[in-house]
C-alpha cells in the first residue's frame, strides 16, 4: 500500500533550486486525442465504427478492416497486467532524476495491450493474473499518459509518487486565493484547508473593511490574509515581492459580473470594470506571479505545480442577458490559452473552471439548477487532485458543452432566441 | 555471396555514416579486385543518413548502379539485403551487387533516436520511462520467464558463450573474459533486462558481395550459396505480448528449400539484441520446442567449438551494435566461417550455417523475422 506522504522538510536555502526536466513531450496528432480526452478526466481510445475494433498506438486507419472512420470512445480500461519491470536507467532526463520507475505491458479487456506507468499498489505480474484498470493521466508536460491503477485502492493511493508527477495535490503546498470576499472565495479557501494546504494566502481588495467572514477566515492557522487588487498593477507587483517566490498554486477566482447585454446599458463603464479584473486581472496576475511559478516547478516534492482560472461555461458562447459579462470570460478563456501554452514548458499546469451560472447575487433571475459555493471549491479541489485542465462543474455547464460541442452554431441561435 | 567485410567498431565517431559506408565500400573493392565502377547494385541498411537516402550515397560515393535499394530495416537487413540482391543478380537487373549496413554513434546520437525511432515509439513507448528497447524487451523476458520457467542463468549461459566467440574476434568490441557470476551480479537495467543482456551502441559496418556462382569463380573470389530464404513482417500481431516471432510461419519453407534438417546446421547466427530473442528463435527455428529454449541451452555448449555454435563472432552482445549493421554482422561472420576466414574461431567442419534476423521494435515488438540458410561452395 502507497504510504501516505509525509511533511516534506523545510527548504534549505544554501542549495540551488532545483531546474526542471521535463518527460518527452512529442505526440503526433492523432495520439493528441488521447490527451483531449484525458484533459477533461476520461480514458479514450480509437474505435473503428465500421468493425468495433479498438486500437492502440493510435492510428490513421482500422488495423482490423482498414476503415478510416475512427472515434474516440471512453474505455472502462479492465485490464490484465501482463509483465511488469522496474527500470534503473533511463536514457531521458526526467526520468533519471525519478528512478527507479516502474512499469506495465497491459492486455486490455477490450483487446489492445498498452504500455503504462504503473501505480506502486499494483503487485508485479504474477500468475495468476493481476487485474488491474488503466485510466490516462497529463504528465507534467500536459501530454496524456496511461497508467495502470490498482482494481481498488488504498486510503493513501494519491499519495504514490509516480502518480503525484502527474497531479497537482493541494496537500502540504501553498496556495494564493486571489478574492477571499466573495463565497465562492470563500469555500474555496476552506476546501483548500480540508485538502493539507500548508499556507493560504487570501487576497482581501480592500483590508481596511472588516468584514465578519473574512474574519473567520483569518481565524484558520493555514489563513493569512494579503492587501490585492488586481485592477491595481501596483498592488499586484507588491504581493507578488512579498509571497510569489512561495506559491505553488495560484486560483484566481476575483471577478466582477453584471447582468446586461449592449442595449439595456449606456456608455462602457461596467464593461471595463468587468474586462479590468476578469481579463485584465489575469493579465497583470499572470505578469507577476507567472515567472516565479515557472521558476519553482521542480522544487522538490510539493513544489509550484498549477495555476487556476475561475472562467464561465459562457466563455464558449455568449449569453446575451449577461452580454459583456460573457465577452470578458471569453477574452480572459483566451488569455489562459495562452497562459497554459506559456506555462506548460515549465511544468506548470493552467486549470480552467468554466461554472455554469453560480448561486450568487448576479444570477439571482437565472432559474436553476445553479452551482453553490461548495460544489464550485469541491470542483476545483478535485482537479488539482486528479490533474486535469477543464472542468464544467453544474448541471448546466455540462449541457452547454454538449450542445457547443454537438454544433456551436446551434447553440449560439438558441442562446439568440432567449433559451438557456 | 562473397567478401566479408568488417569496418572496425568504434564507441563513439565523430564521422557521418557516409564515412563507414565510403570504408566498406573501399573494403570490398580492395578484399574483391571489383572496380567502383564494376558494382552496379547497391543496398543499404543505415538509420544515421538522415536527411539522405541510399541515392544520396550514390552521388557522396562516386557510384553509379542501375540497381539500388534502401532498407532501413535494422535487425532484419541482412537477410533482407541478400534476399533482394540475389532476386536482382536472379533477374539481370544487377551483377555484381554491394550490400552495406552501416551507422555512426554520436555521443547524444542513441538518446535522440530512440525518441523518434517509430511513430509509435513517440506517442506509445518512448514517454513511459525513455529506457528504448530495454523496457520492452524486459516485458518480454519477464513475461517468457513466468510462462516456461526460463530463469536468469540460462539467458547467461549464452551471453558467456557468445563472449567466449568474441575473445577470438579482433573485431569484436569486448575483450574481457565474462563469467556466469560477473553475469549474474551485474547491476539491473530494466528488471529482469541486466547489463550483459544488453548490447553496446557503437559506430561500425558491415558488407559483402552478391553476384552470381559462376561470376564470383571467374574472380576466383571465396563464395558461398544461398540455400534458402525466408522473410515475415509483423507476424502474430494478435498474440498480446510477444513469445514467438515469424520464423515460425515460414520455417517449413526455409528447410524445404534447402532441403536440409534443421539438426544438418553446422552453426547458427541468431540475432541477439537481448538473449530472450535468441532462445526464441532457437525454439522458432526448430532447434527445440516452444518453451523448451531453456532446457536446450543448459544442455548444448553454444561456443564456436561446442554441440551448438551460435553467434560465432561473439553476436551484437560482444561485438557491438553498430546499428543497422548490426543486422549485418551474422551474415559477414557466417561468410567467413564458410570460406575459412573465420581465424581462431572457426567452427569445425562448417558447411552449412543458419542466419537469422530480427528488426525494428516500433511498439511493443520487432516486426521483421528472417532467415536465411547459406552452403559452402562445393
Amino acid at each position: 500500500m502507497t504510504m501516505p506522504l509525509m511533511r516534506p522538510a523545510r527548504k534549505n536555502p544554501m542549495l540551488r533550486t532545483r531546474q526542471l526536466n521535463l518527460p518527452p513531450a512529442a505526440r503526433g496528432r492523432v495520439a493528441l486525442g488521447i490527451t483531449a480526452a484525458a484533459a477533461e478526466g476520461r480514458f479514450e481510445l480509437q474505435a473503428c465504427e465500421d468493425c468495433g475494433a479498438v486500437q492502440y498506438p493510435p492510428r490513421e486507419a482500422c488495423h482490423k478492416c482498414l476503415s478510416p472512420r475512427l472515434r474516440w470512445q471512453q474505455q472502462g480500461g479492465d485490464g490484465v497486467l501482463l509483465s511488469s519491470t522496474t527500470l534503473h536507467h533511463s536514457n531521458d532526463m526526467y526520468f533519471r532524476e525519478r528512478l527507479p520507475w516502474r512499469l506495465g505491458l497491459v492486455h486490455l479487456d477490450a483487446g489492445p495491450t498498452l504500455m503504462v506507468h504503473l501505480h506502486g499498489d499494483v503487485p508485479d505480474a504474477v500468475d495468476p493474473p493481476v487485474r488491474l484498470r488503466v485510466g490516462a493521466r497529463l504528465d507534467r508536460t500536459g501530454q496524456a499518459v496511461l497508467i495502470g491503477f490498482p482494481t481498488e485502492g488504498g486510503a493513501a493511493m494519491a499519495d504514490d509518487k509516480m502518480l503525484r508527477e502527474m497531479t497537482s495535490d493541494p496537500k502540504f503546498r501553498k496556495v494564493l486565493v486571489t478574492d477571499g470576499k466573495t463565497a465562492v472565495g470563500q469555500a474555496i479557501v476552506t476546501s483548500l484547508v480540508r485538502a493539507g494546504a500548508d499556507i493560504v494566502w487570501v487576497g482581501h481588495a480592500e483590508p481596511w473593511k472588516k468584514t465578519a467572514d473574512m474574519q473567520a477566515l483569518s481565524a484558520l492557522p493555514q489563513v493569512t490574509l494579503v492587501p490585492l487588487d488586481l485592477t491595481n498593477g501596483r498592488s499586484v507587483v507588491e504581493l507578488a515581492g512579498a509571497i510569489g517566490g512561495k506559491v505553488d498554486i495560484v486560483i484566481n477566482n476575483a471577478e466582477v459580473h453584471r447582468t446586461f447585454g449592449i442595449a439595456a446599458r449606456r456608455g462602457i463603464d461596467v464593461a471595463k470594470a468587468e474586462m479590468d479584473i476578469n481579463y485584465f486581472g489575469l493579465l497583470r496576475l499572470a505578469q507577476e506571479f507567472g515567472p516565479a511559478l515557472r521558476g519553482r516547478s521542480a522544487d522538490g516534492e510539493v513544489g509550484a505545480t498549477a495555476w487556476v482560472n475561475l472562467l464561465s461555461i459562457y466563455a464558449l458562447s455568449n449569453f446575451p442577458p449577461h452580454g459583456t459579462f460573457s465577452a470578458s470570460k471569453s477574452a480572459a478563456y483566451s488569455l489562459a490559452q495562452c497562459l497554459r501554452a506559456e506555462m506548460r514548458p515549465a511544468g506548470i499546469r493552467v486549470i480552467n473552471v468554466f461554472p455554469g451560472p453560480i448561486d450568487d447575487e448576479w444570477n439571482q433571475h437565472v432559474p436553476p439548477p445553479k452551482v453553490g459555493e461548495g460544489a464550485l471549491a469541491s470542483a476545483i479541489v478535485k482537479a488539482l487532485r486528479d490533474g486535469v485542465e477543464d472542468v464544467y462543474p453544474g448541471d448546466v455547464a455540462q449541457e452547454w458543452l454538449e450542445r457547443w460541442r454537438a454544433n456551436p452554431k446551434v447553440l449560439e441561435r438558441e442562446l439568440a432566441a432567449g433559451g438557456s | 555471396m562473397a567478401v566479408p567485410v568488417t569496418v572496425p567498431y568504434v564507441r563513439y565517431s565523430t564521422h557521418g555514416a557516409h564515412w563507414f559506408i565510403g570504408q566498406a565500400v573501399a573494403e570490398l573493392v580492395k578484399a574483391s579486385g571489383v572496380r567502383k565502377e564494376q558494382i552496379d547494385g547497391l543496398c543499404l541498411s543505415s538509420f544515421s543518413l538522415a536527411p539522405d537516402t541510399a541515392v544520396g550515397v550514390t552521388q557522396h560515393l562516386g557510384l553509379s548502379p542501375r540497381w539500388l535499394d534502401h532498407i532501413p530495416t535494422g535487425g532484419a537487413s541482412g537477410v533482407m539485403s541478400l534476399r533482394r540482391a540475389a532476386r536482382a543478380v536472379q533477374a539481370g537487373d544487377a551483377d555484381i551487387v554491394a550490400c552495406v549496413g552501416a551507422d555512426t554513434n554520436h555521443v547524444d546520437s542513441f538518446r535522440q533516436t530512440l525518441g523518434s525511432f517509430s511513430n509509435f515509439a513517440r506517442d506509445a513507448t518512448y514517454p513511459y520511462g525513455a529506457g528504448g528497447p530495454n523496457s520492452v524487451f524486459a516485458f518480454i523476458t519477464a513475461n517468457y520467464m513466468r510462462t516456461y520457467g526460463a530463469r536468469r542463468e540460462d539467458f547467461g549461459r549464452i551471453a558467456v558463450d557468445q563472449r567466449t566467440n568474441a575473445l577470438r574476434n579482433p573485431y569484436a568490441m569486448f575483450k574481457k573474459p565474462l563469467s556466469l557470476d560477473e553475469y549474474m551480479a551485474a547491476r539491473p537495467i530494466s528488471e529482469p533486462i541486466h547489463l550483459f543482456d544488453c548490447v553496446m551502441p557503437c559506430a561500425g559496418a558491415e558488407a559483402f558481395l552478391v553476384m552470381t556462382e559462376e561470376r564470383a569463380r571467374d574472380l576466383a573470389l571465396a563464395h558461398v550459396l544461398i540455400r534458402g530464404a525466408i522473410e515475415r513482417h509483423n507476424a502474430y500481431s494478435e498474440d498480446p505480448v510477444m513469445v514467438r516471432g515469424g520464423w515460425l510461419k515460414d520455417r517449413d519453407d526455409l528447410y524445404a528449400q534447402a532441403d536440409v534438417v534443421p539438426a544438418a546446421l553446422d552453426f547458427v547466427q541468431t540475432y541477439d539484441d537481448y538473449p530472450v530473442i535468441v532462445m526464441m528463435q532457437f525454439e522458432d527455428l526448430g532447434f527445440c520446442a516452444k518453451g523448451e529454449g531453456p532446457a536446450f541451452v543448459r544442455a548444448n555448449d553454444m561456443t564456436f567449438a561446442g554441440s551448438f555454435p551460435n553467434n560465432t563472432s561473439g553476436g551484437q552482445l560482444s561485438a557491438g551494435q553498430a546499428g543497422a549493421a548490426a543486422g549485418f554482422l551474422g551474415m559477414v561472420e557466417a561468410i567467413r566461417q564458410l570460406t575459412g576466414a573465420a581465424g581462431a574461431r572457426a567452427v569445425p567442419g562448417a558447411a552449412l550455417g543458419l542466419v537469422a534476423g530480427f528488426g525494428m521494435v516500433t511498439y511493443d515488438r520487432c516486426l521483421c523475422t528472417g532467415a536465411v540458410i547459406l552452403g559452402k561452395s562445393q
